[in-house]
């Protein structure tokens, strides 16, 4: 697992308000179909730019940019975050 | 044309922890410079005014239905009018979207009570969106 899904995990585990655990969580699941509200999407979309010191603009306000720890990964990959695997 | 509604409804508690988490950064990433002027001495008390608004920005996107790309919350700006009650204010992409939509018209009501707040918003339509079998 690489840092940035560590971080985008622990993020999603305090902020996303899932009716799922995180440990059942895959990379691809619908973080909207497993109970992410509108408003919760704002405080993770905070709790990132606060982890990877980023700021996501305008054009990345999309629900495919939150919908699962993948579509996360490259969003924060096209911010220039880099990722190193542990 | 077609009336289209929107709905949408906000736990307080939520807004007070995203105001306690992330504090000035929370609103001014979702709220406009007067919508946070307007709620700081608004009589329900801060959070819960910013909860109504929020609830009411949601209401509008469902009439806007964006289908991927997400109006800034700030392109939608719920105001207070002298007589209590709010209107809807878009700017930019969500300006783009209700043109696009066809949308007009729209108006506003807001509620809260038991730690929840609720916004229905209302809009006028070109296209219709009734269907019919041939």
């Amino acid at each position: 697992m690489s840092n940035i899904d560590v971080t985008v995990r622990s993020v999603i585990d305090e902020l996303a308000c899932l009716t799922v655990s995180l440990s059942s969580l895959g990379d691809d699941d619908d973080l909207y179909d497993l109970g992410m509200s509108s408003h919760a999407s704002v405080n993770v979309m905070l709790g990132l730019e606060d982890a990877f010191e980023v700021e996501f603009p305008d054009e990345l306000l999309r629900m495919d940019t939150f919908r699962s720890v993948s579509a996360i990964r490259s969003a924060l990959l096209a911010l220039g975050v880099q990722e190193v695997q542990s | 044309m077609t009336t289209v509604a929107g709905i949408d409804a906000v736990s307080v508690s939520e807004i007070e922890a995203a105001i306690a988490r992330f504090g000035d950064k929370y609103t001014r990433r979702v709220f406009s410079d007067g919508e946070v002027a307007d709620s700081q001495n608004h009589p329900v008390g801060f959070a819960t005014a910013l909860a109504t608004r929020f609830a009411a920005k949601e209401a509008v996107l469902k009439i806007l239905k964006p289908d991927d790309h997400i109006p800034s919350w700030r392109m939608i700006e719920i105001r207070d009018r002298e007589n209590g009650s709010r209107e809807v204010v878009l700017s930019a992409y969500a300006a783009e979207l209700a043109i696009a939509r066809g949308v007009s018209d729209m108006s506003l009501s807001v509620s809260c009570g038991g730690g929840m707040a609720v916004a229905a918003a209302i809009g006028q339509v070109a296209t219709s969106n009734i269907k019919t079998e041939s």
